[in-house]
């Protein structure tokens, strides 16, 4: 087995995606700042020129990393977890602002985004301590370890503003899941989720018909035994309780500018200016791709600035109005292609560590386009997280190629594994 | 492994879903946007939003009785969008506009540089009977528009100073303030410039569905992701637009200026700076090519000496002495010193009077050495341990004046002007001077600098019988509930007893009506006038002559300082002129037409 070359061993197709979507996204960011007077694509003054740059230092990164020892990712999780505690917390002193949030820290020119190492090193550490043979899942001082590790880089991220980062950290939940962990917990979440969105919603009054009508459904298909009954009562209770304490919260704790910003994002009052405005052009601009697009370059909508952030986090408008539905669908297979094949790669892992590190990641990326291309799209609220691999940004597409060529070593090395 | 470990594996199928499910609601959803729903398309695909900033009208400036100074008028400008405008036949279009090839070139690349993508202002402020033309022939030409935008006009040509203008914002302030676009206007100078927040309003948006053939076509959505304009505010001007006038008028042919003040409120009556020229001049296109003329112009018109020109005050400055002398104790109302007339010493007198003289008799016949030896007695009082000391009692209460400062308020640029300190003396004089050495503080000569604004306050001061108001153009804003900025109500009190400030007065008002006194010939009927002349050296040419006064007396309405450059004695020129600007103030009009003949004949020519 050792004969074959490393290179030789790496999956094939999971490396073809990767290069897709890095091509893709620097297509996009050309056509999205496309000017007339730079039209060369390796113009280094240009984005789509720093990108280009910064794809070929990822792959001279990436291929470093298949060249380091497979245990050393291992080994070192806790370490590089560390450091990423560190960094959150040396952002919180020294970070610079970047649109609202203290998020960034500046070398010179290069400005770096702790938070995108945050995900890497709990990915890492969450993989490490989980993968250990005496940790046993089923303890509950495992779990709550399992999630003191997820949660601290999460409030740390809270605390300089970026509530778009931190979101990101939720989607480890899943990763827990995996591992036989959090399976009420995460359906309690997503209950506790859709009731609070429905709360503010509509008003507190018709969730709770619902939920009287629900439970008299419930009470009407399952075996009414006494437990049954009184179980059934208690969660009406503890649901019709939350509902109350988040419609009292909303009005009375929240102040009133707090109160129109929540507004805004659940659509009850119209932005003209901010948010709202934003994503409504955002929306155009791929609602006028149609089925086939207007061709590549020839996208108008998203010439027109209309949107602050249209290189990052709005690069999929442009694959919207340019491509159309096909550009779309496209990509949204490519993606899903991509984090299938890692929880399909990460369920043939002889090491729990490799394993739960590949669901980690493909949960990741799952989050983050789910979410990027859902805010494009009115799904989910405006919140400034990158789409992988193909928004504008040095520090994002290195951390993700990071993110992604570890696994790709882990899973090349998986014979090496007793 | 002994340990029973679960087999969670399973639980693949339901992550792997999740993945799934997700990406087909997004697929759903994008079908709905981008193929079924055509509202996101508008009416065909090459179709585009145009957003057309909506300026907002800028705030109106009235003066004190509600006279427009200025208002608004539309003009055109046409805007490009680079990237749009492809196929122009070039010559037809420069004919149209009728601008030269050149032109159209460097203006194209102008705008391609600012972006490609963003609309700019390709002309600026073509008029309304261009516009009608041009706009017919327009939809030859994509990626061209229309922007309506106001120019500033100017229905009295007055006060071009204290109005100041507006002009296109420069790179510096569109990166100051991110609210200004390339091509907008911003307030350079005046008023324009202090109230820019409250005059400009806030921009709002239209935005329109453009056609392939340059078409507007409809409101995007109704109109529904518009924004209004919030227009500016309007500002009421403390100024008095006849008195101004008048002023102006008889300053011109004359370089100096007059401040006139509102005592009981520090409002500005009127601000003259002489040479001057009509607001008109700077707006529209003509401003760059007019604003450079005025700039060269060796007269310098742009200047607003009244805020800006330093004067040594002369005599005008005596009862800024005779009142600290008075407050320290050393002389009184009636102590008398003698006057050699042509032979005192150190400094003679210019003017011939009984000899010794009191206060009133000193301010009336200007007595240099009254001033002198009340000054050198102060510098060496007893009660001051030595003359630093003293000097300090001195420095301290001249600049309770506003002298020495520049002032805090709606008047930009004010000049502080000079009060020499003591480390400035002990410097130049290697620490040993005394009274002698600084003698010409005395009359107001010397290192002393003050402007006519500074002049015009310290009448007022007096006037008030010892405070002042931060001198202050506006009087109010006129359609909101805003009040002013409240340090313009804030009373300045200067430390020195009212009583002196009474015998003072009493002195000023023997400058217009004793027998020597010398404003004697500017005396008005039934308005008690208190002055005092003063003529500045001026070692480069002929003296200034200089004039403070404030009428009535005993509640005075208005406070003035008259500065006429280089055309000799206080007497003769700047104290008709002020008394002239008092009689129109207060009575409205002027009964002396001869007294208005003679200041008239003093033009640039004579001097």
């Amino acid at each position: 087995m050792r004969s074959k070359g490393i290179i030789g061993k790496i999956d094939i197709w999971l490396l073809i995606i990767y290069l897709a979507l890095v091509v893709v996204g620097i297509l996009s960011i050309y056509a999205a700042a496309f000017n007339e007077s730079h039209p060369d694509i390796y113009d280094l003054t240009q984005n789509y020129g720093k990108q280009l740059l910064f794809f070929g230092i990822s792959l001279v990164i990436g291929f470093i990393t298949l060249l380091i020892d497979a245990k050393f990712f291992n080994a070192f999780a806790y370490v590089l977890y560390g450091l990423s505690l560190f960094s959150l917390l040396l952002v919180l002193v020294i970070g610079s602002k970047i649109s609202g949030s203290t998020s960034w820290i500046q070398f010179g020119s290069f400005s770096f985004q702790p938070s995108e190492l945050a995900k890497f090193g709990t990915a890492l550490a969450l993989a490490h301590f989980l993968g250990k043979i005496d940790t046993d899942p089923s303890k509950f001082k495992t779990q709550l370890i399992a999630y003191g590790i997820v949660f601290v880089p999460m409030l740390l991220i809270l605390a300089q503003g970026d509530a778009g980062s931190a979101s990101v950290f939720i989607i480890f939940l899943l990763v827990l899941y995996r591992e036989g962990m959090g399976g009420k917990i995460l359906i309690i979440g997503i209950v506790a989720a859709t009731l609070f969105i429905l709360s503010l919603c509509v008003s507190k009054w018709h969730v709770m018909i619902g939920l009287v009508m629900l439970f008299a459904i419930f009470l009407f298909i399952i075996e009414r035994t006494k437990k049954n009954v009184w179980l059934l009562t208690g969660i009406l209770i503890a649901a019709c309780a939350f509902v109350f304490s988040v419609d009292f919260a909303f009005n009375h704790v929240l102040k009133p500018h707090q109160q129109t910003r929540i507004n805004i994002i659940l659509g009850k009052e119209k932005d003209t200016k901010g948010v709202g405005y934003n994503l409504n052009q955002s929306m155009i601009a791929i609602g006028s791709g149609g089925f086939s697009g207007k061709g590549y370059l020839n996208g108008t909508m998203t010439k027109y600035n209309f949107v602050p952030e249209q290189h990052t986090d709005f690069i999929f408008c442009t694959i919207g109005e340019e491509n159309g539905f096909l550009g779309c669908f496209a990509v949204i297979m490519l993606y899903l292609a991509l984090v299938l094949r890692i929880i399909h790669l990460a369920e043939r892992q002889r090491s729990t560590f490799s394993r739960i590190y590949g669901y980690g990641i493909a949960c990741i990326f799952f989050f983050h386009f789910a979410i990027n291309i859902g805010m494009t799209i009115g799904l989910v609220p405006v919140i400034g997280i990158p789409l992988p691999f193909l928004s504008y940004g040095g520090s994002s597409l290195l951390m993700f190629s990071m993110m992604l060529f570890v696994f790709l070593k882990q899973d090349a090395n998986r014979m090496n594994i007793l | 492994m002994i340990k029973n470990k679960i087999n969670y594996s399973q639980r693949k199928y339901v992550i792997g879903s999740i993945f799934i499910l997700v990406s087909v609601i997004l697929l759903i959803k994008l079908f709905i946007i981008q193929i079924v729903d055509d509202s996101y398309k508008q009416s065909s695909d090459n179709t585009t939003l145009r957003y057309i900033t909506q300026y907002p009208s800028r705030g109106k400036v009235y003066d004190r009785d509600g006279r427009l100074l200025i208002y608004n008028d539309a003009v055109y400008d046409l805007m490009i969008i680079p990237s749009q405008a492809k196929n122009i036949d070039t010559a037809s279009f420069c004919k149209l506009l009728n601008i030269s090839n050149n032109t159209y070139n460097t203006c194209l690349k102008k705008a391609k540089k600012y972006s490609m993508v963003t609309p700019s202002i390709f002309l600026s402020q073509i008029t309304k009977d261009e516009y009608g033309h041009i706009a017919e022939m327009l939809y030859h030409y994509p990626g061209f528009y229309f922007q309506t935008r106001s120019v500033r006009q100017y229905p009295l040509p007055i006060a071009a100073h204290t109005l100041g203008n507006i002009g296109e914002v420069t790179k510096g302030e569109m990166d100051k303030d991110s609210y200004y676009k390339l091509g907008d206007y911003i307030g350079k100078s005046g008023i324009e410039k202090y109230y820019e927040k409250e005059l400009r309003g806030e921009k709002g948006m239209k935005i329109l569905v453009v056609d392939v053939h340059n078409r507007e076509k409809e409101r995007f959505m109704d109109g529904e992701y518009d924004t209004a304009p919030i227009h500016g505010t309007d500002i009421i001007l403390g100024l008095d637009a006849d008195l101004q006038a008048y002023g102006e008028y008889l300053m011109a042919g004359k370089t100096g200026s007059i401040v006139a003040i509102e005592p009981s409120t520090g409002q500005i009556l009127a601000m003259v700076s002489s040479p001057s020229y009509d607001p008109n001049e700077l707006v529209g296109r003509k401003r760059g090519t007019r604003y450079s003329e005025l700039l060269n112009d060796p007269d310098k018109p742009l200047i607003n000496r009244a805020i800006s020109g330093v004067y040594p005050p002369g005599s005008t400055f005596k009862m800024v002495n005779g009142l600290i002398s008075l407050q320290s104790g050393v002389v009184t109302a009636y102590t008398a010193y003698p006057c050699n007339g042509p032979e005192s010493t150190p400094i003679k007198c210019t003017h011939f009077h009984s000899s010794p003289v009191k206060l009133y008799d000193a301010i009336e016949n200007s007595c240099n050495p009254y001033f002198w030896r009340a000054f050198q007695d102060m510098m060496s009082a007893p009660r001051f341990k030595n003359p630093k000391e003293a000097y300090m009692f001195w420095y301290n209460h001249v600049t309770s004046f506003g002298l020495g400062r520049s002032f805090a308020s709606d008047i930009p640029f004010t000049v502080s002007g000079n009060i020499p300190t003591k480390e400035f003396y002990d410097k130049t004089y290697n620490g040993s001077w005394n009274a002698m050495t600084i003698r010409s503080l005395s009359i107001g000569q010397g290192e002393i600098l003050v402007t006519p604004l500074q002049l015009a306050n310290v009448a007022a001061a007096i006037g008030n019988e010892g405070y002042y108001y931060e001198p202050h153009y506006i009087k109010s804003f006129a359609n909101t509930d805003k009040s002013i900025d409240s340090s313009f109500l804030e009373k300045h009190i200067i430390d020195i007893n009212k009583r002196h400030f009474k015998d003072v007065k009493k002195g000023m008002r023997s400058v217009f009506e004793g027998d020597h006194g010398t404003a004697r010939f500017s005396k008005i009927d039934s308005i008690t006038v208190a002055g005092k002349t003063g003529t500045a050296e001026n070692p480069h040419g002929e003296d200034h002559s200089i004039f403070m006064a404030f009428a009535p007396v005993d509640n005075p309405q208005i406070a003035i300082a008259v500065v006429v450059e280089n055309a000799g004695f206080g007497s003769t020129w700047a104290a008709p002129i002020a008394s002239l600007m008092i009689e129109k103030y207060i009575r409205g009009y002027v009964k002396r037409p001869n007294v208005e003949k003679r200041v008239l004949t003093l033009n640039s020519d004579e001097q």
